[in-house]
């Protein structure tokens, strides 16, 4: 069987880039979460919200470790897989990136290990200064990977010399036409992840009343702001939407599932498409809806996806059910916001058991629908790396041949398998052992690495008992 | 338009700094791993671990900048290097991930020790040998059609290469075993001063055949060598005279000297490499100035990284400073 290596490098990079994208998504929103506990710790002195931030801190070293892990194959995955691509977008790629690097390492050289490891040795003011140079550092970080992705969706503000991108205008090419819808969307999402991380970790404490009064602090806290950031995240989601719907309308109309050019288009909740027979079977859809939300008129025209030759378009199958999967996680999102609510009116949100337990298997949630949102724009947008530039087939590594891209393929599977699996299994750790008392103190010196800041065992003692 | 100052020589000298730069910290951490399984103990191995614990983060940051850099300021070396070393840059990687999660883990692992020691010796060296397979590519130059690279997915896996791996593998353990003896004392400052004279000879061994091969490789340094620029040869003199230097202080039981003359071993080497090739980056046929992104986007990056690189490097002078001093087995940083 002959291997493709333009398929392998995109499942590799697929891969990869999930495998990475979920830490960063959760440690952006924790870093917000953990500089509100120390601001609130400053202005009011009470000890709960040092005693919840305390035990937070921990799990974002570890996490926040984890993403610099993954992070660093991701910075080699654009020369190895995609060699010409590079070549051809590094002025201006090059030093978007690179201000994304320069920003994470100017973060973790001045205000990490301050916050992780200075709490007892800096004054209060300059800790909590610390935390929230860490949050704003977080999304400065992200600022930086949203331009360059946004830019190969929407490409502005540069000319083509001789296959090169030459940048003509820097304001331009960065606060590209889908920047900023983008920006809210992943900002938006990222406080959703920890906020229902958050959530779900505080209710399954709950539900085993431990340190219950820190736990309903951390869960009454959370969800104020899920109730703000769950029907948000549809409206800004909608914004982002009709942006796409603008610039890449055959990308939307694969998350739509529409073939032909129709005016009045249904809003399909099911349906299996079929690229070879370019059509869909077993279609349930609300009549005229996807009109309705995309042009605000009941027969509005979306174009279909035979407006393009069958080569540009996109895996219209991937691409329609990774938008059903994160927008059904979405309204889950807002069910559980709305009950909360409710719930506080009604004084019960601490003592139902429904609802906490409910919380506690939403943990996984927010992962799976960011990594389904990834799968729209980028499935969606195939076979473009730089929109209507530059394909797939034009970017790839010339010298790549299936079967080297196939060995590091599984060999990134195998090494972030053993990662992954250590990483979970010792956040899981930390949380079955808790947080520490308020007044417990820490007596031997740190190292300065993220992982460091968390003292938990990864495993038993020997049965000889050699445990120190 | 005639810019006055050229942008891309300051970026020459940012890459070249920070190549070294990266070689000699990451240098002396991974060969604290490439030791670990020959220490003389599992306390030993705690204090060997111990006295890299709080540094080897920051150095490896040295590694993602420089790819970034790389990207930014030279993309044609990033878009040649990279799929011409396509499975070696993986096997780095690989090495580099396992090894870090390794100094993670094992400081709160109790059973399952032997694993992340085997992850932490097994990472440092396959990273090691990888590396010193990167030079050896570089010296042999790659194929290429215009600009880009058209060899095969070995090309990187030659006799010459796997010279130039064993050597740098060689000399990291060096650089390992002299800053072990600056750090520690007792069993494992010991077992630093036993095995600080093989891994010179084996360097050693290994920089003669490298310096005898490479002019039968590329006519162009034979020519260097041989030709007009004959004070050229004080870089090996210095290099052989920082050997004689470190042998003598290891003899002394000195504790500083030997992993400065190992400093200066690798800068003299490294320098006699930069001339050899000099003005190419992409060998054998472009050079620095053919492999430049454009003025602007250099000049946009350099603003960011002038910035921003004092800062890190302070932090690291800081980190150094404030985890001077010899590491004992009661010391624990974890």
């Amino acid at each position: 069987m002959e291997l493709d290596p333009i398929l392998l490098s995109r499942i590799q990079f697929a891969f990869v880039v999930s495998f990475h994208a979920i830490f960063p998504v959760f440690t952006i929103g924790l870093a917000s979460f953990i500089a509100f506990l120390e601001f609130r710790a400053w202005k009011t002195g009470e000890t709960i919200y040092t005693q919840i931030s305390k035990f937070w801190i921990k799990i974002f070293a570890v996490v926040f470790g984890m993403g610099v892990v993954s992070g660093l194959v991701m910075s080699f995955q654009f020369g190895t897989n995609w060699s010409a691509f590079s070549y051809a977008t590094a002025n201006f790629l090059g030093p978007v990136l690179s201000y994304e690097v320069l920003t994470a390492f100017f973060l973790e050289a001045a205000f990490l290990g301050v916050l992780l490891f200075g709490r007892d040795r800096v004054p209060q003011g300059v800790h909590l200064f610390a935390a929230l140079m860490v949050a704003l550092g977080t999304f400065i970080s992200s600022f930086w990977i949203l331009v360059a992705n946004s830019w190969m969706q929407t490409p502005v503000g540069f000319e083509l010399q001789d296959g090169v991108f030459h940048v003509t205008s820097w304001i331009t090419a960065i606060f590209n036409p889908s920047f900023w819808p983008r920006f809210f969307h992943m900002g938006l999402a990222s406080l959703l992840t920890a906020g229902f991380v958050v959530a779900g970790v505080s209710a399954w404490y709950l539900l085993r009343q431990r340190d219950v009064v820190m736990n309903r602090k951390a869960l009454g806290t959370t969800m104020w702001v899920l109730l703000f950031a769950a029907p948000a995240q549809l409206v800004v989601g909608d914004i982002h939407g009709l942006n796409t719907f603008e610039h890449q309308p055959t990308k939307v109309a694969a998350m739509e599932g529409v073939w032909e050019t129709e005016r009045g288009a249904p809003l399909l909740l099911f349906a299996i498409p079929d690229s070879a027979n370019e059509t869909n079977h077993f279609e349930i859809g609300i009549p005229k809806m996807a009109s309705f939300i995309l042009t605000h008129e009941m027969d509005g025209e979306v174009p279909g996806l035979l407006e393009v030759p069958a080569e540009e378009r996109p895996p219209v199958g991937i691409t329609f059910w990774s938008f059903r999967i994160m927008v059904a996680i979405g309204m889950v999102m807002i069910l559980f916001a709305l009950a909360g609510a409710w719930l506080r009116f009604r004084r019960r949100m601490y003592a139902s058991p429904l609802f906490l337990r409910g919380l506690s298997w939403m943990i996984p949630a927010p992962f799976i629908a960011v990594v389904a949102g990834w799968f729209v724009t980028e499935t969606g947008r195939a076979p473009w790396l730089v929109y209507g530039v530059m394909n797939h087939a034009e970017g790839i590594t010339p010298a790549l041949t299936g079967g080297m891209a196939l060995f590091t393929l599984i060999g990134y599977v195998a090494v972030y398998a053993a990662v992954f699996t250590g990483g979970v299994y010792y956040l899981v750790r930390i949380v079955r052992q808790g947080p520490e008392p308020a007044d417990a103190t820490h007596a031997a010196a740190h190292a300065k690495r993220p992982l460091s800041a968390a003292d938990t065992w990864i495993d038993d003692a020997a049965a000889s008992g050699e445990r120190s | 338009m005639e810019t006055t100052i050229d942008i891309t020589l300051i970026w020459v000298v940012i890459i070249a700094v920070g190549v070294i730069a990266y070689v000699l910290m990451d240098g002396f951490d991974l060969g604290v791993g490439i030791l670990f399984p020959f220490a003389p103990g599992e306390t030993s191995r705690d204090v060997m671990m111990n006295s890299v614990a709080p540094v080897w983060d920051g150095n490896e940051t040295w590694l993602i900048l420089g790819g970034a850099g790389l990207l930014a300021a030279f993309p044609l070396v990033y878009s040649v290097f990279l799929p011409a070393l396509y499975i070696g840059v993986f096997l780095m990687l690989a090495g580099l991930i396992f090894r870090g999660v390794a100094f993670e883990f094992r400081f709160k692992a109790h059973r399952s020790k032997w694993l992340w020691n085997a992850a932490f010796a097994i990472g440092s060296a396959v990273a090691a040998f990888a590396q010193g397979a990167v030079v050896g590519a570089y010296i042999q130059g790659f194929e290429m059609d215009g600009f880009s690279f058209a060899g095969g997915p070995l090309d990187w896996l030659t006799p010459f290469t796997v010279l130039t791996g064993i050597g740098l593998l060689a000399g990291y353990a060096l650089l390992g075993a002299t800053w072990l003896i600056v750090k520690t004392e007792g069993e494992t400052q010991a077992f630093a001063y036993r095995v600080a004279p093989w891994m010179l000879a084996a360097v050693l061994l290994v920089f003669g055949a490298v310096s005898l091969i490479t002019p039968f490789i590329d006519p162009k340094v034979m020519e260097r060598w041989m030709g007009t620029w004959q004070y050229l040869w004080v870089l090996p003199a210095l290099a052989l005279f920082s050997s004689w230097i470190l042998i003598r202080a290891v003899r002394r039981r000195d504790e500083g000297i030997p992993f400065v003359a190992t400093i200066a071993l690798f800068i003299t080497t490294y320098l006699g490499l930069l001339v050899s090739k000099w003005p190419y980056v992409v060998p054998p046929d472009y050079t620095f100035w053919d492999a430049a992104s454009s003025p602007d986007a250099q000049l946009f990056i350099l603003v960011g990284a002038l910035f921003v690189i004092p800062i890190i490097l302070g932090y690291t002078a800081w980190t150094y400073w404030v985890f001077r001093g010899k590491v004992t087995p009661e010391t624990g940083y974890h």
